[in-house]
């Protein structure tokens, strides 16, 4: 009996001509890599055509596209779709990997969808400080406005860059005028979003995805990956590894597969999936599982925006998310209680705990605060610091254990402060 | 006729007045916010949660007709 | 009904309101500050805030009728809610009419809860300020009755009621201007207040200086068989 093949780790669908020195702005370096933009389909074509191909939002959440796309072309009156361009994940560069290599990529997905979905308009979002960034955007799109080739107007906006301000309802709150906060739901923007219409948004991985499947067809699509995770994704890995950035894989990739493209170091034994907004997992426990929701589920995690930072062997896991607590507990928009005091109660706790300083009744408060701040909020913000905190707490439980007794850290050899590894962004904080 | 009792978190302040009318429900977190049951309310508090939503100094509080 | 059961009617209708919207801006100012005590929870407050200001406007109601259909006084039902419409007393009546217009505003806006923007109701909501003291002093410039003891002493308890609500909320805050501002702002009202009254409904013959028509002034002195 044969081993099914194992899939190709890399490949190339949205990643086609990265390396090469032409202006990815330029239509003439689109179509040079992908033909001329196929016209738009009749509009269920294409909602059917992504059903089928199996696509998942590649913002973090991974909702089924097709689905999505179908219950905003069912809202009253003519829609909007908004492409998520924020990399709101500190860790995750592939938004701006993809918009500064790809733009006509996600261009085309965003106008064929539009079409698809009855909408009138498209906005891109790209973060307010990323300005060179959001230059060569505007020069893609004028591009296009001068060839005439989409069948909707293309705008390009430029929110603030915080971490919850880019959540799809406090994006679709922005673009209505008011402050980059979320918004409670119901409604979801599918339902009423920019100006009460209908609303499809989206990361820009996505909508490039929705434009090859518009050119390629679903079994083109379902040919790369696996079934429970058809196509391919990018990834950002960083953290100990010898050669960090963005790849494109296969759906399914194993995770240790993903993480050797970026050169890891043997030493290592743990991993952050999914970003600041995932878990802490042991890389001998996961590595051979493929990156997927259906196959992480069981072990708490999910592949989220497609982010692995590896954690250097001399680093404290613990002392890592308590920073990175402290700086979910600063992001929060404070419109709601349990998240605006929950969280700062909890990163209190856990710096506590990582300084090794905690007091007795320190990890039944933290575990009694972690239940009772899930979920309680009007975004997905508090559930990813409680995600992030409890898998800290049970992947690293022999830390844990030390630091709770006041022992000395098992990682970080005493006396030395190692650099922090996973990045806070400074800009979040200067934002109108 | 099931009901379940939800919250806009935006717009609760926690004032708690809910929690006052119906102990048996809902009890406030150390920050003094909700924390509502997942659960329909049985029917004989119907009538004290219909009047915890309209006492609700926010207009927070609501009665769904379905789980979310 | 006759034109002077009418008039009490009028008389202790408004003087039972205002006890009551006292009464209602002191637990609305309690409860948005969050008070309670384990006899006194926070259900409470807000209970009897809606219900005594629902209580005090149909009293209002009942004040405006028993006014409009006394015919001893030509007010007519525009003048409840237009200023300056009627000859009796025009200042201190308009007064009313103004009060209650907000009263209006703030009891529509309240039943409508649910339909309007949170910002527009509580805006709105917030002109209770105005309309309470607008009402206070409407009557006492147009109250027959505002130099009795007794009705004398209802208001100042009522001034000092509101007066101490809101001073206590203001102590809550750690705004050292909010404070200074609010106590001024309430001290120069009461002193405004207390020389209104000594000056005006105090001295003899205010009813002609705040404008009742000379016709009438006669008489009120007559015995309450006439009319």
């Amino acid at each position: 009996m044969t081993a099914p093949a194992a899939p190709a780790v890399t490949v190339s669908r949205l990643t086609v001509g990265w390396g090469d020195r032409d202006d990815p702005a330029l239509l003439a370096t689109h179509e040079a890599r992908y033909g001329p933009l196929p016209s738009p389909e009749p509009a269920a074509g294409l909602i059917e055509a992504v059903t089928q191909a199996g696509l998942t939002g590649r913002g973090g959440a991974g909702f089924p596209t097709g689905t999505k796309m179908a219950a905003v072309a069912h809202g009253k009156g003519p829609a909007v779709v908004v492409a998520n361009g924020m990399d709101s994940e500190p860790a995750s560069d592939k938004d701006e990997a993809l918009l500064s290599r790809a733009p006509h990529l996600v261009l085309d997905g965003a106008a064929l969808a539009a079409a698809s979905v009855g909408a009138s308009q498209v906005f891109i979002c790209v973060p307010r400080f990323k300005n060179s960034l959001i230059g060569l955007v505007q020069r893609a799109v004028a591009e296009r406005t001068r060839a005439g080739i989409d069948p909707v107007a293309i705008a390009v906006h430029d929110p603030p860059g915080g971490y919850v301000s880019s959540s799809e309802t406090a994006l679709v709150n922005w673009l209505n005028g008011n402050e980059a906060k979320p918004t409670a739901t119901p409604p979801r923007p599918f339902q009423r979003g920019v100006d009460r219409r209908p609303t499809l948004i989206s990361n820009v991985e996505t909508f490039a995805h929705i434009g090859l499947i518009a050119r390629f067809g679903p079994e083109w699509f379902r040919q790369g990956g696996r079934p429970e995770a058809p196509g391919s994704m990018l990834v950002t890995v960083s953290g100990a590894v010898a050669a960090p950035g963005v790849f494109e894989v296969a759906g399914g990739t194993p995770v240790g597969a993903a993480l050797d493209l970026a050169g890891p170091d043997e030493r290592s034994g743990f991993v952050l999936i999914g970003g600041y907004f995932g878990s802490w997992n042991k890389i001998a426990q996961v590595g051979h599982l493929p990156l997927a929701q259906s196959t992480l589920r069981p072990v708490g995690a999910s592949p989220g925006a497609g982010v692995l930072v590896v954690l250097p062997h001399d680093s404290c896991g613990l002392t890592e998310t308590a920073r990175l607590l402290a700086w979910f507990a600063e992001q929060s928009a404070g419109q709601c209680g349990p998240c605006r005091f929950g969280l700062p109660a909890i990163a209190d706790d856990f710096a506590r705990l990582a300084s090794g300083h905690p007091d007795g009744y320190l990890l039944d408060r933290l575990e009694r605060r972690l239940g009772q701040v899930n979920g309680r909020g009007a975004c997905a913000h508090p559930d990813g610091a409680v995600r992030l905190a409890s898998s800290a707490l049970s992947a690293f439980a022999p830390d844990v254990r030390a630091h709770a007794s006041s022992r000395p850290c098992l990682h970080a050899p005493p006396g030395s402060a190692p650099d922090p590894v996973l990045p806070i962004p400074a800009h979040a904080e200067a934002e109108a | 006729m099931n009901r379940w009792l939800a919250v806009n978190p935006i717009a609760c302040t926690g004032h708690g007045i809910c929690a006052e009318l119906l102990p048996e429900l809902i009890m406030v977190d150390e920050w003094g916010y909700p924390m509502l049951p997942a659960s329909a309310v049985p029917a004989e508090l119907l009538p004290l949660a219909r009047r915890a939503v309209r006492l609700c100094p926010t207009l927070a509080l609501r009665l769904d007709q379905e789980r979310r | 009904m006759n034109s002077q059961t009418l008039w009490y009617l009028t008389r202790a209708t408004g003087i039972v309101a205002l006890v009551l919207l006292t009464a209602t801006i002191v637990l609305g100012v309690v409860g948005a500050a969050r008070a309670a005590s384990p006899r006194w929870p926070r259900v409470v407050t807000a209970g009897l805030h809606k219900n005594l200001a629902l209580t005090a406007t149909a009293l209002v109601a009942v004040h405006v009728i028993t006014t409009v259909l006394d015919p001893f006084v030509s007010i007519g039902v525009v003048a409840a809610f237009v200023p300056f419409a009627s000859d009796y007393r025009p200042i201190w009546l308009s007064l009313g009419a103004i009060a209650f217009d907000l009263l209006l505003a703030v009891l529509v806006t309240s039943l409508l809860r649910d339909r309007l923007n949170v910002r527009v109701w509580r805006a709105v909501h917030l002109l209770v300020y105005a309309c309470w003291p607008i009402a206070l002093w409407h009557g006492l410039g147009t109250g027959t009755d505002t130099k009795l003891g007794l009705v004398l002493g209802i208001n100042i308890v009522c001034v000092l009621a509101v007066a101490a609500a809101i001073w206590w909320r203001l102590s809550l805050s750690p705004s050292r201007l909010l404070k200074a501002t609010g106590a001024a702002t309430m001290a120069i009202a009461m002193a405004l207040t207390v020389v209104f009254v000594l000056a005006g409904p105090m001295r003899p013959g205010w009813p002609a200086r705040a404008g009742t028509p000379p016709a009438l002034l006669g008489l009120a002195l007559l015995p309450a068989s006439l009319g």
